[in-house]
C-alpha cells in the first residue's frame, strides 16, 4: 500500500467529532405527517390562529407538489411519514433565563465549544441555541434590547412580536417557493428571529447555533432577518449532529429582508454529520436562503463554508430589488467519501445599477460529487447591472467528480457579467515542495486547501475564519491520493 | 556529513543513476557538473527523497542515519535542504506564512518550542537582508506569478530560514540574468560555514566564477567519470563535454 493510501485509511477511520449523543428527555409528535401532527405542533406551540392556517395552507400545496429531481445528486426516496416532525427537550417551563434551562442542554452546548452562559464567551456574540425542534436560550439579550434590537426564538417572536413576524414571514421565500420550503413552511418547529432597527449597526455578531440529537427526528427551523433602514448586522450559523446509521432529514428556510442602505453579512459553516466512510447515514440539508433588498442600496452577503452533509442542496440567493443595491455569495464546499453537493446561488437583478459577486470554491475528495449550480438573471428594468462570478474546482484524487451549471439569463444590454471558472488538481509537485520544506503531508494538504479557498474565508468574522480553517484541514486529512 | 555508495535509481523503467559515490564533508562545496540527461537532477531528487524515482541499489549516509530509509520531510527536518529547478506555485499561501509552517515543524521536530509572531517576523527581517529580498514579494502567494530571477531568489531566502546542514541547489542558475545570478551566489556564500556543505548542481561553469566550489565531479551516463577541483569546470567550460564522452567511451 502506498503511503498516501495509508494516510487516507487513518483519515477514514477517523471519526467525525460532533457524533456523540446526549440523553435528556424528550416530547415528541408520533411519526408522520398530517393535518393533525400539524396541529399538534401549532398547538404545542401555544401559536394563534393565523399562524396555524398558514401551517396548513403550506401543507395542503406541499402534498401536491414534487421533490425536485434536477439536483446532481442521487438518494433513495425519503419516506415523510417516517419522520418525527416534532422533538423538544422536555423542560418544566419556558426558561425565563439560563438558571431555569436545563444543565444538561448546557452541557451539550459546552461540548460543541459553545457557551450559554454570558461571563463565559467572548462578548462579541450573541448565540440562539436550537436543539432538535426548539431553541433553548438566547444571551446577551438584555444588552441587544436597549438598542431596540430583537434577538429571540422565532417561537418567542411569533408571541411577542407576531406583527413584524407575520409581516415579514415568507415575504422572501414564499410558502410554495419549492418542495422542502413548502414542507418546513408546514412543520416548522423553532428558530431564530432578528430585527435591527432603523440605523442601528448591531455591536455583537448574531449567531445560531442548531444542533440535531433525536433519532428519527427531521429539524425544520426557520430564520427570519429584518434588517431595517441604515442598520447592519452580522449573523453567523453553525450546526452539528450525532452520527447515526439513518439519513436525517434537515429542511430550513432562512429569510433576509433588508431595506434601504441595510446591510446584512450572513456567515454559515455547515458541519452536520455527513455520514460514515462507506457513504452511510448522515444528514440530508435541503435548505432554502433568501435575501430580498428591498430598499435601495441595500446589500445582502451570504458566506458559506460547507464539509458536512450527506447531500447538501443549497442556494443562498439574492433579489436585488432596490436600485444600487447589491448581493454577494463566497463558498467554500467541500465533499469527503461519499457526499454529495449541489449548491451554488441566484442573483436576480431587478434594480438599476445592481451589482452581484458570486466566489465559488469547490473542493472533491474520495468518492464524493461536488456540484456548482448558479444563475445570474439581469431583468428588463436593471440596467446597468453587473454580475462577476468566479468558480474554482479543486480535485483530490481520481474517484470524485466536480461539476459546474452556470444559468445567466440577461434581458437587458446594458449588462456587464463576467465568468471565470477553473478546474485543479493539487499536484503532487505542490505536496513534495512542502515535504522538502520539512511540513508533513497532512499540513501541506492543509496549506494548500486553505490557500486555495482564501478569499472566501477572509470574509468570515475572525473567530469563524479560524474554525473554518480547522474544519477544512480537519475534512480532508489525508485525502491525496 | 553525506556519504554515497554506488547509487542507483530508476524511473519507471529506465536507469538513471548507475553508481554514484560521492563524499561530502563539513565546509565543502561540491559542483556536479555533466551534460544534459547525464543523471544531475535526478541525483538531486533522489537525494530529497521524490517518490517517483526507485532506488535499486546502493546506500546513503546523511549525518550518521541512513538517508534512504528517510521519509523526504524528515530528510528535511534533519537539515537537508533541495533549492528547486523549478520552484512551484501555491496559490494563496504566501511565503511569510509558508515558511512559518516549515520552521516550525522543523523546531518541534528538534524538540523547540515553536516561534511566536515577533520572534518569527525578526528571524525574517534577519534573513531578507542577508539575500536581499523584499518584503512584498514575501506577503504574495508562493512563487505565483515571479520572475525567474524572484523564484530563485526566494529558494535561497528559503535556505536562509531553514539552516540547512546541506543544501542541493538544482540549476539554480537557469533562467537568471548576470545580476539575479550574483544577488543569489551572494546569498549562498553569506550562508556559508565550517559546519554546513553546498552541492551546486549546474550545467554552466559561470555559475561556479560566483560560488567557488572546493570539488568538481563530471557526471556522465548515471556515473561521476570525473573529478577535480575548480580548474576542471574551466576546462570544461572551455572544451565542452564532449572529450568527457570520448574518454568515458575509450575507457
Amino acid at each position: 500500500m502506498s503511503k498516501d493510501n495509508q494516510v487516507l485509511e487513518e483519515l477514514t477511520s477517523k471519526e467525525y467529532e460532533h457524533g456523540w449523543t446526549t440523553n435528556f428527555e424528550t416530547d415528541s409528535a408520533p411519526k408522520g405527517l398530517n393535518e393533525d401532527i400539524i396541529r399538534f405542533i401549532s398547538s404545542k406551540k401555544n401559536e394563534p390562529e393565523w399562524l396555524l392556517e398558514w401551517r396548513l395552507s403550506a401543507y395542503r400545496q406541499w402534498t401536491k407538489m414534487k421533490e425536485p429531481t434536477w439536483p446532481n445528486v442521487t438518494y433513495p426516496p425519503i419516506n415523510y411519514q417516517d419522520v418525527i416532525y416534532y422533538s423538544a427537550p422536555k423542560q418544566k417551563a419556558t426558561p425565563k433565563n439560563l438558571e431555569d434551562v436545563d444543565p444538561e442542554l448546557i452541557k451539550t452546548f459546552e461540548k460543541l465549544g459553545i457557551s450559554l452562559t454570558e461571563q463565559k464567551r467572548l462578548t462579541g456574540v450573541a448565540v440562539d441555541a436550537v436543539i432538535d425542534s426548539v431553541s433553548v436560550a438566547t444571551t446577551f439579550k438584555e444588552t441587544l434590547g436597549e438598542l431596540g434590537i430583537i434577538f429571540c426564538s422565532f417561537s418567542e417572536a411569533v408571541q411577542k412580536h407576531p406583527d413584524l413576524v407575520k409581516k415579514y414571514m415568507g415575504s422572501v421565500v414564499p410558502v410554495n417557493d419549492n418542495y422542502f420550503a413548502a414542507l418546513n413552511s408546514a412543520v416548522f418547529t423553532d428558530g431564530s428571529f432578528c430585527y435591527i432597527p432603523k440605523g442601528v449597526r448591531c455591536p455583537m455578531e448574531l449567531s445560531t447555533y442548531f444542533r440535531i440529537n433525536a433519532a428519527n427526528t427531521g429539524q425544520f427551523e426557520r430564520t427570519l432577518i429584518v434588517a431595517d433602514e441604515g442598520s447592519y448586522v452580522s449573523y453567523l450559523e453553525g450546526c452539528t449532529a450525532p452520527m447515526r446509521d439513518e439519513n436525517q432529514l434537515h429542511a430550513a428556510v432562512v429569510e433576509i429582508y433588508a431595506m434601504k442602505d441595510a446591510q446584512v453579512k450572513y456567515s454559515t459553516v455547515q458541519n452536520w454529520y455527513p455520514g460514515d466512510k462507506e457513504g452511510k447515514g448522515g444528514i440530508y440539508n435541503f435548505v432554502t436562503k433568501r435575501g430580498l433588498c428591498f430598499g435601495d442600496g441595500s446589500k445582502i452577503s451570504w458566506t458559506q463554508v460547507e464539509t458536512g452533509s450527506a447531500i447538501t442542496w443549497k442556494y443562498p440567493s439574492c433579489i436585488l430589488k432596490g436600485d444600487n443595491s447589491m448581493g454577494e455569495f463566497y463558498s467554500v464546499a467541500v465533499t469527503n467519501n461519499y457526499q454529495q453537493a449541489d449548491t451554488g446561488t441566484k442573483m436576480i437583478h431587478i434594480g438599476k445599477n445592481t451589482k452581484s459577486r458570486i466566489v465559488s470554491k469547490g473542493i472533491s475528495a474520495g468518492h464524493s460529487q461536488n456540484s456548482y449550480r448558479g444563475q445570474v438573471h439581469i431583468m428588463k428594468r436593471a440596467e446597468g447591472a453587473r454580475n462577476f462570478s468566479q468558480c474554482d474546482s479543486l480535485l483530490m484524487g481520481d474517484k470524485c467528480g466536480a461539476h459546474t451549471f452556470p444559468y445567466i439569463d440577461v434581458e437587458n444590454n446594458s449588462a456587464k457579467i463576467e465568468h471565470e471558472a477553473t478546474t485543479s488538481k493539487i499536484g503532487e509537485d505542490q505536496i513534495f515542495y512542502c515535504l522538502q520544506r520539512g511540513i508533513d503531508e497532512e499540513s501541506a494538504v492543509a496549506l494548500i486547501v486553505n490557500g486555495y479557498a482564501k478569499e472566501v474565508l477572509n470574509q468570515l468574522p475572525m473567530e469563524f475564519a479560524v474554525e473554518a480553517q480547522k474544519l477544512l484541514a480537519l475534512t480532508l486529512e489525508g485525502s491525496v491520493g | 556529513m553525506l556519504t554515497i555508495k554506488n547509487l542507483q535509481a530508476k524511473i519507471g523503467d529506465k536507469q538513471i543513476l548507475n553508481g554514484i559515490n560521492l563524499e561530502v564533508k563539513p565546509g565543502e562545496v561540491h559542483a556536479i557538473m555533466g551534460p544534459n540527461g547525464s543523471g544531475k537532477s535526478t541525483l538531486a531528487s533522489v537525494l530529497a527523497g521524490r517518490e517517483e524515482y526507485e532506488v535499486t541499489g546502493g546506500e546513503v549516509e546523511f549525518l550518521g542515519k541512513d538517508l534512504l530509509e528517510l521519509e523526504p520531510e524528515e530528510r528535511a527536518r534533519e537539515g537537508m535542504f533541495l533549492a528547486f529547478q523549478y520552484p512551484v506555485e501555491i496559490p494563496g499561501v504566501s511565503t511569510i506564512n509558508f515558511m512559518k509552517t516549515a520552521v516550525n515543524q522543523i523546531r518541534e521536530h528538534r524538540g523547540q518550542p515553536a516561534l511566536d509572531a515577533v520572534s518569527f517576523l525578526g528571524l525574517m527581517r534577519e534573513k531578507m537582508k542577508l539575500v536581499e529580498i523584499d518584503q512584498s514579494l514575501l506577503n504574495r502567494s508562493l512563487n505565483e506569478g515571479f520572475s525567474g530571477g524572484e523564484k530563485k531568489r526566494n529558494e535561497i531566502f528559503q535556505m536562509a530560514m531553514l539552516e540547512p546542514k546541506l543544501a542541493i541547489l538544482d540549476e539554480t542558475d537557469s533562467g537568471l540574468d548576470i545580476d539575479a545570478l550574483k544577488i543569489v551566489s551572494n546569498g549562498v556564500n553569506k550562508l556559508r560555514n565550517k559546519s554546513n556543505a553546498v552541492i551546486v548542481v549546474t550545467h554552466y561553469q559561470r555559475l561556479l566564477d560566483y560560488i567557488v566550489p572546493d570539488f568538481v565531479h563530471v557526471l556522465y551516463k548515471g556515473k561521476i567519470v570525473k573529478s577535480g577541483t575548480k580548474e576542471l569546470a574551466l576546462e570544461l567550460e572551455a572544451k565542452g563535454y564532449d572529450w568527457i564522452k570520448d574518454e568515458v567511451s575509450v575507457a
